[in-house]
C-alpha cells in the first residue's frame, strides 16, 4: 500500500514507498540490519513535537541501537548542544552521494551500510536524494523515511502524519530500541 | 579596417582544424597581435578530455525528479533501479541528458536574445558601430569571445560573426538530446559543459552590444544609484511596467518620454533584467522587483500599461493584465501571447483601441513604435483605470479567512510549503501578521491559487499581498546600477592577492528569485562576506534582492560598500547577460595578471583558474534553464557553484570525495611530479539547504592549491570561524587543508594542532607546487605523465 506525497506535485513514478503502518516495523528493520545509519537534517531541530524536538527522539534511538548519525545542513550544532556527537556532518548531497558507493561506511572501517533511516531534510531535497538512492544504491541499501510526511522514493516511509501521531511513532521506536 | 570574409574550412594547420564555417576570422587574427592558441572555434569534441579530468574529480550524483522518461512515444519508460528505456538509455544518461537539455535551452535563450538585439542595434546604429565597454581601462573587452573563438570583435557587425559560431554549436548540442544519440552520461555532461562555455560567449555578445550602443555605464565602480521596490513607485503618475530581458523597447519608451519632456510625468518601472538594463540606460527608471514580484505588482493595479519582451514573463500575463484592466504590449515574437500583430497599423489607431478598451493587448515588433504607443496609452488610460487592482482590503481578507477549512491543500502545493492555513486561521481572528510574515518568503508563483486547489477558491497570493500593504509601502531601497565589465586596472590590482589567497575569495551571487526562505537571506549571506573583505559580484534578480535589505545603519549594502572590484567591494555587473563579466574577471586574472595566452587557449586558462583563482558562484534562488547554462559555464572553467535547495531539482550535483585521497593530486608543472593538494575546491556543483550551510561552504570552496601560506591561513580562518559559529564545533577536515605549519591561522593554533595530532597529520613535502591538471603544461620534459 502506498500513500500520497506531502507536496502534491512530487510524484515519483510507478514504484512508491511501502507505508509503515506500525512504528514497530522500524524496530524490526533496525534489528535485522547489519550496518544501519541515521541521516538527520536541520528540520529535526526546528519542528516542535509537543514540547520536544524530533532530534531528542533520534538521539534516544541512535544511542539505544548504537547507530551512527550523519547530520546534514547545520543540524550538528543542535546535537552537540544535547551532548551527542554525530559520526559526521556533511551536506545532504554529500551523504546521498556516498551512500551510492557500495564500499563506503561513515567510520571508513566498517562494512558498508545496508539501511539508512532519514529524517529532517527539506522535503523536496529529501525527495530527490532518496530518488538518487533508489536508482543508484538499490542493490546494497534500503531506505526508510521517518519524516512526518510520506516520502515516496524510499523503500519504506511513514504516511502523512499529524504531529501527535508522529511524536507517538518516534517515541515507540525509541522505547522499542531501548528495551531490545 | 579591412575585413576579408572567407571560409574557415580553408584554415587548417598542425595545431588546429576548422571546417565548414564562414566567417571573417582571418581578418581578426591579422589585427590581434597574439597568435591563435590551440583551440579556436572549439566543437563538442575539443574539450572532452578536459571535461573528463574535471568530471573524474567531481563525479555526478543524479537526483531524478521522477523515475520515468517521457521524451519519445516508445515511452514512458521506467528507468529506476537499473532499468533501461525502450531506446536503451539508463537513468544516469537520462538525467544528464536533461541537464544538457536545460543548458542548451539556456544557451539558446541568451544567444537568441543576443541575435535579436544585435540585429536591432545594427539596423539602428550600423554594423560598423564600435564596441566600447570601458575605453582604455578595458582593453580586454571580450574575454570569453577571444578565449573561445579567437575572434577579437571591434564592431557591432563583428558580433554577428561570433553568433554564427554560437548558434551552430547550440544546434549540435540540442540535437544530441534526441532519442538514439548519446548514451553515456559523462559525455552528456561534457556536452552540457560545452553549452555552458558557449552560453558565456552568447551572453557576452549581448552585453557588449548593449553597453556599447546604448551607452550603459562602462566598468564604472561609481555607477549611479536607483530606486528598487514597489514602494518607490509614485502611484500618482501614470506607470509603465516593463517585464523581461530585452531592453531596446524599454529604452525606446524612455526616449519617447524624454523627447516629449514627459520623463518626470510618467513612472517607468521594470521587473527582471529589463529593469536592471533599463536603469543602466537611465537612472530615472525604477526597479519594481525581481521575478517573484511580477504577480503582486500587476495585481496591485499600479501599472497602467504592461510591456513585455522576452524571458521570465508569466505565461498568463495577459489574463493577469486583463484582471486589472491594464493594456498589454508584447514587443517580441518569442512572446506573442495570442495577440494581434499590429506592427504595421497606424499608431493613432492602436492607441485609440487600447485606451478605449477595444483591445486588451497588441503585438508591436518595432521598439520605437512600441515606445510611443506605451507612453500614449499610459497617459490615456491613467485617468480611467484609477489604479484599479485586485488586492483585497483588510476587512475582505478577514472575511475570506473565515471560509478557510484548513484543508492544507494550498500549503501542499506551495513550493516552499508556507504555512498558509495557520496564517488564515489567525487572520480569521483579525490577526493579519502571520500572513504578512509570509510576504518575503512567497516566491509569487500563484500555485496556491491554482484551479481546484482551494475548495473555497480563496486567492491566497493576493491575500498575502493584501495583508502586507504597509510593508509594501515601505519597500523603498537603493541599488547601484550594473556597471558592466571589471576593468583591466582592477584586475591588475587584485590579481596577485586573489591568486595568492590573500583576498580570501571572489563570490558571484547571481540568478533568479526562487528562494527557499526570505529574499533577505541573499543580503544577509553577502553582508557577512563583505565584512570579511571578500570581493562580491552580482547580477540579475539576486542583485536586486541584495538591495532590498537594510543593514543595521539603515543602508542598503550598495550604499554601505564600495562598487569597486576589490576586497570588501559589492560589484553589481548588471543583468543575467552580464554574468560573463564575473567569469570574465577570472579569465582576465589568468590573461592580464598571469599573462597566460588568451587567444583560443581555453584549457590552459581553465586549468589556471581552477587551481588558482579562489572564486565561487552562488545562485540561492536558481530557477531557470538559463541559470543552469550560466552555472555550466563556470563549471567548465573549474569554478564551483552552490545553489539553494530548489537547485537540487536540476537533477544532479558534481561532487568531490574528500575521503578519496587519489582524487586530489595535481601535477607540479615545474617537476612533472604528482603532488597531493587536498580537496581544493571540494565540489564543483552542489545544492545546499540552509544559508548557514552555504555560508560555511563558501570560504571552503574558495580554497585553491595555489594559495600561499598566508592566503591559506586567511581562508581557513574564515571557514573554521563560520563552521564554529553555525555547527558549534571545529570542522572535521582541517587536516586536509593544512599543508605546512605556516598554513595554520595563528589565533587557532592550539586547537588546530591538537586536531592535526589526533588525525596523524604530516607536513606536505611539496606544499607549494605549480599546480596543473594538464600534462602538456609540464615544463620539465620527459616526466610529463605526472609519475
Ligand atoms: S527517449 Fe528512451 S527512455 Fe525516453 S521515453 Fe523514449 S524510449 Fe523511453
Ligand atoms: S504564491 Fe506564494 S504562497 Fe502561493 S504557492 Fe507560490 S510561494 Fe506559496
Ligand atoms: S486551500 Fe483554502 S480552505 Fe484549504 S487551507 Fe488553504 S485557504 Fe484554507
Amino acid at each position: 500500500m502506498a500513500a500520497e506525497p506531502w507536496q502534491r506535485y512530487e510524484v515519483p513514478g510507478p514504484v512508491k514507498a511501502a507505508v509503515i503502518k506500525k512504528p514497530e516495523m522500524v524496530s524490526i528493520l533496525l534489528k535485522k540490519a547489519k550496518k544501519p545509519i541515521f541521516i538527520v537534517g536541520h528540520e529535526a531541530a526546528e519542528i516542535d513535537l509537543e514540547g520536544k524536538k524530533p532530534i531528542d527522539q533520534i538521539i534516544r534511538i541512535a544511542r539505544a541501537a548504537d547507530i551512527p548519525v550523519v547530520t546534514t545542513a547545520h543540524a550538528m550544532a543542535e546535537f552537540l548542544k544535547r551532548g551527542f556527537k554525530p559520526a559526521a556532518s556533511m551536506t545532504s548531497m554529500d551523504i546521498g552521494n556516498r551512500l551510492t558507493d557500495p564500499t563506503w561506511s561513515v567510520s571508513g572501517e566498517d562494512e558498508p551500510h545496508d539501511l539508512a533511516l532519514i529524517l529532517g531534510m527539506t522535503y523536496y531535497v529529501g525527495f530527490v536524494i532518496e530518488a538518487g538512492l533508489k536508482s543508484f544504491a538499490f542493490d546494497h541499501l534500503k531506505t526508510v523515511s521517518l519524516d512526518r510526511y510520506y516520502q515516496p522514493h524510499c523503500n519504506w516511509s511513514f504516511p502523512n502524519l499529524s504531529i501527535e501521531e508522529w511524536s507517538g511513532y518516534l517515541t515507540i521506536i525509541a522505547q522499542e530500541m531501548e528495551n531490545k | 579596417m579591412k575585413k576579408a570574409r572567407f571560409k574557415v574550412d580553408e584554415l587548417e594547420s598542425d595545431i588546429f582544424k576548422i571546417t565548414g564555417l564562414e566567417a571573417t576570422v582571418g581578418a581578426f587574427y591579422e589585427e590581434w597581435e597574439e597568435a591563435p592558441g590551440p583551440t579556436p572555434m572549439p566543437d563538442i569534441s575539443t574539450f572532452r578530455d578536459w571535461d573528463r579530468i574535471l568530471l573524474n574529480k567531481y563525479k555526478p550524483f543524479y537526483l531524478p525528479l521522477c523515475d520515468l522518461c517521457c521524451l519519445c512515444t516508445m515511452g514512458k519508460c521506467d528507468l529506476s533501479k537499473g532499468k533501461k528505456g525502450a531506446c536503451g538509455l539508463d537513468m544516469a544518461a537520462q538525467q544528464s541528458r536533461i541537464v544538457l537539455l536545460s543548458c542548451a535551452i539556456g544557451a539558446a535563450t541568451h544567444a537568441g536574445h543576443g541575435r535579436h538585439m544585435v540585429e536591432e542595434l545594427v539596423s539602428k546604429f550600423g554594423s560598423d558601430y564600435p564596441l566600447d565597454v570601458g575605453g582604455l581601462s578595458v582593453l580586454v573587452e571580450a574575454p570569453h569571445t577571444r578565449l573561445v573563438t579567437g575572434i577579437k570583435p571591434r564592431t557591432l557587425g563583428d558580433l554577428e560573426d561570433v553568433l554564427d559560431y554560437v548558434e551552430k554549436e547550440i544546434t549540435h548540442l540540442l540535437s544530441c538530446c534526441h532519442t538514439g544519440q548519446e548514451g553515456d552520461n559523462i559525455d552528456f555532461e561534457s556536452k552540457a559543459f560545452h553549452a555552458g562555455m558557449i552560453d558565456h560567449v552568447g551572453m557576452e555578445i549581448c552585453d557588449l552590444a548593449q553597453i556599447s550602443a546604448l551607452n550603459f555605464p562602462k566598468a564604472d565602480p561609481e555607477a549611479s544609484m536607483v530606486d528598487v521596490g514597489m514602494g518607490s513607485i509614485d502611484i500618482t503618475k501614470p506607470v509603465i511596467l516593463v517585464i523581461g530581458h530585452n531592453v531596446p523597447p524599454a529604452a525606446a519608451i524612455f526616449d519617447y518620454m524624454e523627447d516629449g519632456g514627459l520623463e518626470d510625468s510618467i513612472e517607468l518601472a521594470g521587473i527582471c533584467c529589463t529593469a536592471l538594463d533599463l536603469t543602466r540606460y537611465t537612472n530615472k527608471a525604477k526597479i519594481a522587483g525581481p521575478l517573484s514580484h511580477q504577480l503582486r505588482f500587476v495585481r496591485s493595479g499600479i501599472a497602467d500599461v504592461i510591456v513585455v519582451d522576452e524571458q521570465c514573463i508569466r505565461a498568463d500575463i495577459l489574463d493577469e493584465a486583463k484582471k486589472v484592466k491594464a493594456p498589454l504590449i508584447s514587443t517580441h515574437y518569442k512572446n506573442f501571447q495570442g495577440l494581434p500583430n499590429r506592427t504595421e497599423d497606424p499608431t493613432d489607431e492602436i492607441v485609440s483601441d487600447m485606451v478605449e478598451g477595444r483591445s486588451p493587448g497588441v503585438v508591436i515588433l518595432d521598439s520605437d513604435k512600441a515606445g510611443e504607443v506605451a507612453v500614449r496609452v499610459a497617459m490615456g488610460v491613467f485617468p480611467k483605470r484609477k489604479k484599479s487592482g485586485i488586492i483585497p482590503e483588510e476587512s475582505e481578507i478577514i472575511e475570506y479567512a473565515t471560509k478557510c477549512t484548513k484543508c492544507l491543500s494550498c500549503q501542499r502545493v506551495c513550493p516552499n510549503y508556507l504555512p498558509l492555513p495557520e496564517a488564515m486561521e489567525a487572520a480569521a481572528k483579525g490577526n493579519l501578521q502571520p500572513l504578512s510574515d509570509l510576504y518575503e518568503s512567497c516566491i509569487g508563483c500563484g500555485r496556491c491559487e491554482g484551479e481546484g486547489v482551494c475548495p473555497n477558491e480563496l486567492k491566497l497570493h493576493s491575500i498575502i499581498i493584501g495583508a502586507s500593504r504597509s510593508k509594501i509601502k515601505e519597500e523603498r531601497f537603493k541599488v547601484r546600477v550594473g556597471r558592466g565589465a571589471i576593468s583591466d586596472t582592477e584586475i591588475r590590482r587584485v590579481g596577485g592577492p586573489i591568486v595568492m589567497g590573500e583576498i580570501p575569495g571572489v563570490i558571484g551571487i547571481v540568478g533568479c528569485s526562487n528562494y527557499p526562505g526570505s529574499w533577505k537571506d541573499n543580503a544577509i549571506m553577502i553582508e557577512e562576506f563583505l565584512k570579511r573583505r571578500f570581493i562580491v559580484t552580482t547580477t540579475g534578480c539576486a542583485a536586486m534582492n541584495i538591495g532590498m535589505y537594510k543593514n543595521e545603519d539603515g543602508l542598503s549594502l550598495y550604499e554601505a560598500y564600495s562598487g569597486a572590484f576589490d576586497a570588501g567591494g559589492l560589484v553589481n555587473c548588471g543583468s543575467c547577460v552580464s554574468n560573463p563579466h564575473i567569469s570574465g574577471a577570472a579569465i582576465k586574472i589568468a590573461s592580464i595578471f598571469a599573462k597566460r595566452k588568451l587567444n583560443s587557449n581555453y584549457e590552459e586558462i581553465a586549468d589556471y583558474i581552477h587551481n588558482r583563482v579562489g572564486a565561487v558562484g552562488i545562485s540561492w534562488g536558481a530557477m531557470s534553464q538559463k541559470a543552469s547554462s550560466i552555472a555550466s559555464g563556470f563549471w567548465r572553467l573549474g569554478i564551483p557553484v552552490i545553489v539553494g535547495p530548489h537547485g537540487s531539482k536540476y537533477r544532479r550535483a558534481l561532487l568531490g570525495r574528500k575521503d578519496k585521497e587519489e582524487n586530489w593530486y595535481v601535477i607540479d608543472a615545474r617537476t612533472g611530479k604528482r603532488v597531493y593538494t587536498g580537496p581544493a575546491p571540494e565540489h564543483l556543483f552542489i545544492s545546499v539547504e540552509t544559508k548557514e550551510e552555504a555560508m560555511t561552504l563558501i570560504p571552503k570552496l574558495c580554497i585553491r592549491p595555489n594559495d600561499t601560506t598566508k592566503g591559506r591561513s586567511i581562508k581557513l580562518n574564515h571557514y573554521i570561524d563560520l563552521h564554529k559559529r553555525f555547527y558549534g564545533a571545529m570542522p572535521d577536515d582541517i587536516q586536509l587543508f593544512v599543508r605546512t605549519m605556516a598554513d595554520i591561522p595563528i589565533t587557532m593554533k592550539d586547537e588546530i594542532l591538537e586536531i592535526l595530532k589526533e588525525k596523524g597529520w604530516k607536513e606536505s613535502e611539496v606544499p607549494a607546487p605549480d599546480p596543473t591538471l594538464l600534462p602538456r603544461l609540464v615544463r620539465k620534459k620527459g616526466d610529463g605523465n605526472g609519475s
